[in-house]
């Protein structure tokens, strides 16, 4: 709106150092000081970051629990991590396997789960909801113990279950066999898992409105049809979001690791976090620290996708 | 009452309930068989089957809080996971309302660099270093500021998209009437946050209450220990006893049951809102 000039006073009284542009807040501007900043950037900075930023230095350092010395070992740690026989490598390996699987794992289980308990069952649906949920809530190191019971190759539920339905075929020893104990991982975090997910989608499809369900109907669309071009495509972003949080959990996975098998049969199942301990606990701090910093870049890589994803104004929540 | 339905819909309907009830059952039979197993003996408990327990060994629960030192590692779990809450969504809010109103340059990078914290992962091998130096390794401070340090970063996203929510004209008006922005933040503006706050609040406990890979590294001494920690040293001390340590087990995660039913309406609407909003 053009401003009436001729009352306009001979002098600026607008105070030095602001600008109109800047609208009427702009004199509030010291009432957001950056000090209300301090106290999270100074515990964030000591406990996360310094270590992080020594971590790139000592990773060049044969720093070990043996002596109180500490030399310069250049690249000596990454050759050590990326030794084949090393179970360095082979952790990484794992922990890809690990991430890749229980991604998809648990989003197509719990998007089967989500459509199954807001469009296919009527009765009971907030119960079952509650139920496969409440998993997700349990301390992982309690799921563990329990389901390190439930495995047991001889009395565990789940063989005995097995033979008693006649299927004592199936019966496997399911945390001691090389091949199979990263499986049996994967499905016991699956497990716990599934139900947050769900949850999560299920917000999503109820956000979906009803209306374009009906228009495919009266246009004679199929169940699968109306999922394949309606539900996915507006699903996409909060897909997108549980993507993510399954990503950064996988990748950081620890608890039912060390619980189950503790990295074995052999070093079977080892994961990034679970041979950084042991490095620590051996007292090779050195090349535990260089295995962190090498986390900690690719972390840092991801992160600038996963921020740009959690930022999005529709994420409020993990 | 609803009239004869198609039968290739009662059919699919039936299969459905089916599935989902299904799904619910494997969702509930681990915890049904830890608390079915710390009531047995013993005995009953060995091979940890699926009966329910012939006579109720209550007596169980008192043992293992005895044996296990539960007592100090519940007042410890308390201690980490609300002392951590508090300082974490106090500092985060702090930090977050003032980065979010005043967006210039430097609060941008600053918003950036704690938010990064989300992916940044806690190098533990140098964070004991850190400890060491500043004498916090195996202190109940020590963690809980660790703890904090975690949390920060996530609670800082949320607050700051709900900071937004706040109409300007709250602070402004506060500010004309001489509130200086301390007083203005907590009189006017935190009471407003208190929604996301309670979803911060909730999320962090659960969090810090079910994390067991922190303690492993900082802390040694035993009377420290939180339940996690203590419940898999006890799972180590009494392999052969089930009973024993399906009673751990269920103590460890009673309070999680019972935050989930007294905190239900938050922790879903919470995960809910994430995935709506917009």
């Amino acid at each position: 709106m053009a401003r009436d000039t001729s009352v306009r006073p001979a002098r600026d009284l607008t105070l030095p150092g602001s600008s109109p542009r800047r609208g009427r807040y702009s004199h509030l501007r010291h009432n957001y000081p950056t000090w209300f900043s301090g106290g999270a950037l100074a515990v964030y900075g000591v406990f996360v970051l310094l270590p992080s930023l020594l971590g790139l230095g000592y990773s060049f350092t044969d720093w070990s629990a043996y002596s109180s010395d500490i030399h310069w070992v250049g690249l000596a740690n990454f050759k050590a991590i990326l030794d084949p026989n090393s179970a360095y490598l082979g952790a990484i390996v794992n922990t890809v396997i690990f991430t890749l699987a229980t991604i998809i794992l648990k989003t197509v289980i719990a998007l089967a789960l989500a459509v199954l308990l807001t469009s296919g069952v009527r009765r009971l649906a907030h119960l079952y909801r509650a139920l496969i949920y409440l998993p997700a809530l349990l301390p992982m190191v309690a799921v563990g113990i329990v389901f390190k019971s439930i495995l047991d190759p001889d009395v565990g539920l789940l063989n005995s279950t097995l033979r008693a339905v006649g299927l004592g075929g199936l019966a496997q020893q399911w945390l001691t066999n090389v091949s199979l104990a990263l499986w049996s991982v994967i499905g016991v975090d699956t497990w716990k898992g599934v139900g947050y997910i769900m949850v999560i989608l299920i917000a999503g499809l109820l956000a979906i409105p009803r209306e374009y369900y009906e228009a495919a109907s009266i246009d004679g669309a199929s169940g699968w049809q109306a999922f394949r071009h309606i539900t996915l495509p507006l699903l996409r972003p909060v897909l997108a979001v549980t993507t993510v949080l399954n990503l950064l959990y996988a990748l950081r996975v620890f608890d039912i690791v060390y619980v189950l098998t503790n990295g074995g049969p052999g070093h079977a199942t080892d994961t990034v976090y679970t041979v950084i301990f042991d490095a620590f606990s051996l007292g090779q701090w050195g090349v535990a620290t260089a295995l962190s910093t090498v986390f900690l870049i690719v972390m840092v890589a991801l992160g600038f996708v996963v921020l740009r994803v959690l930022r999005r104004p529709e994420v409020a929540q993990p | 009452m609803r009239t004869a339905m198609n039968p290739v819909r009662a059919v699919r309907a039936t299969v459905n309930n089916l599935f989902a009830s299904g799904a619910g059952l494997i969702a509930v039979v681990p915890i049904y068989l830890v608390l079915a197993n710390a009531l047995k003996t013993a005995a009953d408990a060995a091979s940890m089957n699926a009966e329910p327990p012939r006579d109720l060994q209550w007596g169980n629960i008192g043992a293992v809080i005895d044996q296990g030192n539960l007592g100090t590692a519940f007042f410890n779990s308390v201690l980490y996971s609300f002392g951590s809450m508090i300082l974490a969504v106090l500092l985060a809010a702090l930090a977050a309302y003032a980065l979010a109103r005043h967006r210039s340059r430097r609060h941008e990078i600053i918003y950036f660099l704690l938010i990064m914290g989300i992916a940044v992962p806690t190098n533990f091998v140098t964070l004991t270093k850190v400890m060491q130096l500043t004498h916090l390794i195996d202190t109940q401070i020590g963690i809980i500021l660790v703890y904090a340090a975690t949390q920060i970063p996530f609670d800082v996203l949320l607050i700051y998209a709900f900071v937004d929510s706040v109409p300007r004209e709250l602070d402004e008006a506060a500010f004309i009437d001489g509130c200086s922005p301390i007083r203005t933040f907590f009189s006017i503006i935190l009471p407003m946050l208190t929604p996301v706050l309670v979803t911060c609040g909730v999320l962090n406990i659960l969090n810090v209450w079910n994390d067991f890979l922190t303690p492993l590294y900082l802390l040694g001494n035993s009377d420290n220990w939180p339940m996690t920690l203590s419940v898999y040293n006890f799972f180590g001390q009494y392999e052969s006893n089930w009973a024993y340590i399906s009673a751990d087990v269920v103590l460890t995660i009673l309070p999680v049951i019972l935050i989930y039913v007294v905190a239900q309406r938050w922790i879903l609407s919470g995960a809910f809102s994430g995935a709506v909003k917009g």
